[in-house]
């Protein structure tokens, strides 16, 4: 099936127009058979992927505007693989694990739909439609957190919509220069990602473009001191909003900057190293701070996801192939852990309807299942070996350690510090005695609870102990990638900062 | 003895006339068969204008590109027959309006359709000429008959509505009248090529410029009236408050193609003799304007004046376009507004079939926003379709003015105003919110509770309108192509 890709963006699409038919009452299975399939698809997706082949798979090329040069242009490589793998895995999950009641169909259409967006964000080659998947997923997401959230949920959506919206309308700017840039060198209008590779762009207008750029994308990730809205958003938002903002969406942001400002901007990036690394070990020690200065549990694990998205930075800005292959591995890594701690706080918060730590207690012992999972996902997000955590958390130090030893030393810090605020919310929720009476009560996990997370426990454990069939591929890519950095680069500072692998087939890992 | 004038027939290319002549007759024919029977009903009416609109379109598709007739001053170029499309497919949209399920006073006179295509007679003639007094008739047919449309809503609004824009369109008249001698004082012309020619040679006299000053300077006064831009704005939200709410989209569309025609024949002369302080005032009037609404849209509590600060803050986004004086810029405009009228269309719509006889929500407002309050729930359909205009305004894509706004803002990088395109997008930014405010009454609010429905007004050939925007507003992606191919043929063909 060479159009694949089309498929897995249109078919949950058409599945949510379809939905509107369907009985409220069967409307969750339908959802979840739908998602399950669209997972089989991203699946068959992984095996038919040649990943000897580094470049873009499964190309699809319809011209939609040839006037403007824009183009319905889709593809695949070793770094998108795997996003849209676990996009598709965790929607799926997260529609099995989804525990509300109110207007279950509407949130089944509008998730369908998000799924489409978030899929087509992942695959798009380019700019136009690229963008256009990127503005169109805010729509869902204000839907859902506007919707089914807590008490402040209209200001918490509209503020998400509107902040990322101001974002990508300065990044559609510098789309429309580069695509200027182009005609003007060639004569010809694109928007395809891949022939705006091709563009050795002078270094002021690089450094104007990567800001415009980096606003769009650095508000999405969300990089400090744009992060504003994320707390706001993941605090009102109800489980399963949570899951998929903070496993998939903000993993828009960072793989933005890694599929365009680092190949199209190569000298502005590597002159951008210092102060962007700052900024991400500011949001990585600040927020780790900050969580651990949280009451509310569902808090922590939010500002603990800000946090780690700072090592992802610092990853892709480390301009070697361990950095980028590592906090590609990491985004994974980070979508998996952070969106089954939300959904572990979910469970939770069904039975008690709280959230604040102070009312938990001895949860080890009246839910032993619960505590065991929320455990090992505590684990993984820390960062400790042979979870998945650590592989990417590794990778992306080693990688930056040759940019800098001082700041790898304070981005490690997060090792440190997450582990003190997350040991200490298992500590006050899961040990000591049942203090309080409500609590004495509580149901283990139900089934369904349980079947939803243990996928996700075995893949944290499977890739934390043997990474290779999904490092190889980003791998390949990310190092594919960087010779082309390194040959497109003009300065002699960033030709001497993007390190090459010296054999480009390599695992990162071993190296 | 005076000689007789002799005038060949051939010579004055009477075929150029022929659009405005069908619509001029069909108004005629209204009136007539009025005369023979007055008790026919307004369906009888709203068809015929239709099939006379139709024709009209017809004849106006079929006529050559760059020719000039009847005496000159007649002149069909690229921009008169796109705009004259423009003008009239938006009329046939807005007809069907008149259709609803309850009786409204103004379209129980035959004369409301009469009017309404002797206004469409004068936009056309408005943008089919380049002498500037037959530009100054079509203008003040058009508006004489648009503020009658106005008043005949029969409301106290209405009557204010219609009295304020009488007024200060005829202090803009008298502007363009005075601009239009001052051009005529300098170069012995009213014809805008000739003007251009006479102008262009004479640049380098001493103090020239302070006529030409004068002469521009009073022009666009006139069509920042028009186009209701700052600071000659301020009319205009109220006169959407009274006017009917069909009316009030239509007023958001057609007579602003109408002076964006006329803007950029004359400003885009100015602009090419190299005035470069023009060019400077269209762009601070453009952003001005732009901003300065979005930010009173933002304070607005009522929907129908919430749009017309949007459709002011639009007016000004496209004035921006003309500064640019490229033929991207130009065509952008048109695109612009073949898009945005769907769109525009279909909201003012939207509020036209919840339009109560009685305000019974608010004591100010017919339209506040209380009274969308958890429309999803009430007309889940109308809630999604309001939703999708509203996104499609605020430049989501892939909705209809997106594709307007990143050409616009496309031409403005190509034409090197990097900082121009940025503006826009900022100004996009702020503009969501108030398109944002009403999804959120609509979808994440619970109804008030002393609401009845909502779709009072609905009816077949309203649904059929808002069916049409819809899907022109959702399709777009489509049909982008050949439009902007066209638009681009025939906006280089006649030279801009």
């Amino acid at each position: 099936m060479d159009n694949i890709l089309s498929v897995l963006i249109f078919f949950p699409a058409i599945a949510g127009l379809l939905g509107f038919v369907v009985d409220k009452k069967s409307a969750r299975a339908y959802g979840i058979t739908v998602a399950a399939i669209e997972f089989l698809l991203s699946l068959w997706l992984w095996f038919s992927f040649d990943t000897g082949n580094a470049g873009m798979q499964f190309v699809e090329m319809i011209p939609l505007i040839p006037d403007f040069g824009v183009n319905y242009y889709l593809g695949v490589d070793g770094i998108s693989l795997f996003i849209i793998l676990m996009t598709t895995l965790m929607t799926l999950i997260g529609m099995v694990s989804m525990s509300i009641e109110k207007d279950v169909k509407n949130m089944i259409i509008t998730l369908l739909f998000l799924e489409m967006t978030m899929v087509g964000v992942f695959v798009a080659l380019d700019a136009i439609v690229f963008y256009l998947f990127w503005e169109l997923s805010l729509v869902p997401m204000l839907y859902i957190i506007g919707a089914w959230g807590g008490p402040l949920r209209v200001y918490a959506a509209v503020k998400f919509f509107l902040y990322t919206f101001m974002g990508s309308l300065v990044m559609l700017v510098g789309m429309l220069f580069v695509a200027y840039v182009y005609h003007s060198l060639t004569g010809v209008w694109s928007f395809a990602i891949t022939d705006w590779y091709a563009l050795v762009l002078p270094v002021n207008y690089q450094l104007w473009l990567f800001a415009a750029f980096f606003l769009g994308f650095a508000i999405k990730v969300p990089m400090f001191p744009f992060h504003t809205w994320l707390p706001y958003a993941h605090g009102q938002a109800p489980t399963i909003g949570s899951v998929i903002l903070a496993a998939v969406l903000l993993k828009m942001g960072t793989y933005g900057f890694v599929r365009f400002s680092l190949p199209m901007f190569p000298d502005a990036s590597v002159m951008m190293i210092t102060p962007i690394a700052v900024l991400a070990i500011i949001m990585i020690i600040y927020t780790a701070m900050v969580a651990y200065a949280q009451k509310d549990m569902k808090q922590v694990i939010a500002y603990s996801s800000v946090s780690h998205m700072g090592i992802i930075m610092i990853g892709i800005f480390a301009m070697n192939a361990e950095g980028i292959g590592g906090s590609v591995f990491q985004m994974l890594s980070h979508g998996i852990v952070s969106g089954a701690l939300f959904m572990l706080v979910g469970i939770i918060y069904d039975r008690r309807h709280t959230k604040l730590m102070s009312e938990f207690g001895g949860l080890a012992s009246v839910m032993p299942k619960y505590a065991v999972i929320f455990g090992i996902m505590l684990m993984a997000s820390v960062g400790l070996p042979l979870t998945i955590g650590f592989v990417g958390e590794f990778l992306v130090l080693l990688g930056f350690y040759e940019i800098s030893p001082v700041m790898t030393v304070l981005a490690g810090t997060s090792i440190i510090i997450g582990a003190v605020y997350m040991l200490s919310v298992y500590k006050k929720s899961f040990f000591g005695p049942v203090t309080k009476e409500e609590n004495k009560t509580l149901k283990d996990l139900t089934p369904r609870e349980t079947w939803s997370l243990i996928p996700l426990v075995a893949i944290v454990i499977w890739l934390g102990v043997y990474p290779k069939p999904v490092l190889d591929p980003i791998n390949k890519s990310v190092n594919a990638m960087l010779v082309f950095m390194e040959e497109k680069a003009i300065t002699a500072e960033a030709k001497d900062i993007i390190k090459v692998p010296q054999s480009a087939t390599t695992a990162g890992e071993v190296k | 003895m005076f000689e007789p004038i002799k005038v060949s027939l051939e010579s004055l290319n009477l075929v150029t006339l022929a659009p405005m002549l069908i619509a001029i007759a069909g108004g005629l024919v209204i009136l007539v068969l009025d005369l023979i029977n007055s008790k026919l009903h307004k369906s009888l009416y709203v068809m015929l204008t239709i099939l006379i609109l139709i024709v009209d379109f017809g004849a106006t598709i079929g006529l050559n590109v760059n020719e000039r007739g009847f005496f000159d001053v007649m002149l069909i170029d690229g921009i008169s027959i796109i705009s004259q499309l423009l003008i009239i497919v938006a009329s046939i949209l807005f007809t069907p309006l008149a259709l609803t399920s309850k009786r409204f006073h103004e379209y129980s006179y035959p004369e409301f359709f009469a009017l309404f295509l002797f206004m469409v007679a004068g936009f056309q003639f408005m943008v089919a000429s380049d002498n500037l007094i037959l530009i100054f008739v079509g203008l003040e047919t058009a508006s004489l008959s648009l503020y009658t449309l106005i008043a005949l809503h029969n409301r106290s609004n209405s009557y204010e509505a219609a009295v304020k824009y009488f007024t200060m369109g005829a202090l803009a008249a008298g502007f363009f009248a005075m601009g239009a001698a001052v051009v005529y004082g300098l170069t012995g012309s009213i014809e805008l090529y000739q003007v251009a020619q006479i102008l262009s040679v004479r640049m380098g006299e001493t103090g020239i410029m302070a006529a030409i000053l004068g002469s521009s300077v009073l022009l666009m006064v006139t069509l920042a009236f028009k186009l209701s831009l700052f600071p000659f704005h301020t009319w205009a939200p109220d006169v959407y408050e009274g006017a009917s709410a069909p009316l009030a989209g239509y007023m958001a569309i057609v007579p602003k193609i109408a002076a964006f025609v006329v803007a950029i024949r004359i400003f885009g002369m100015y602009i090419d003799l190299g005035i470069e302080w023009v060019r400077i005032m269209i762009l601070i009037l453009a952003i001005v304007t732009m901003t300065l609404a979005n930010v009173m849209a933002l304070v607005q509590e009522d929907v129908k004046r919430m749009l017309a600060y949007s459709s002011i803050s639009h007016a000004g986004f496209i004035m921006a376009a003309i500064a640019l004086d490229t033929t991207e810029g130009t065509t952008s405009i048109f695109l612009y507004y073949a898009l945005f009228m769907f769109t525009n269309l279909g909201a003012f719509t939207m509020l036209w079939i919840s339009r109560h006889k009685v305000r019974r929500f608010d004591e100010r407002y017919d339209h506040p926003y209380s009274k969308f309050s958890g429309l999803v729930q009430i007309m889940p359909m109308g809630a999604v379709i309001m939703a999708l205009f509203m996104l499609s305004l605020a430049g989501v894509p892939p909705f209809s003015v997106f594709w307007g706004k990143i050409y616009v803002m496309q031409a403005a990088v190509n034409a090197g105003y990097v900082w121009l395109a940025i503006v826009m997008g900022l100004n996009s930014a702020i503009a969501a919110y108030y398109y944002l405010k009403l999804i959120v009454y609509m979808f994440l609010k619970d109804p008030v509770k002393d609401m009845d429905t909502v779709y009072y007004n609905l009816s077949k050939p309203l649904m059929v309108v808002i069916g049409l925007a819809a899907t022109a507003t959702i399709a777009a992606i489509f049909y982008v192509q050949p439009l902007v191919s066209y638009l681009y043929y025939m906006i280089s063909a006649s030279g801009y």
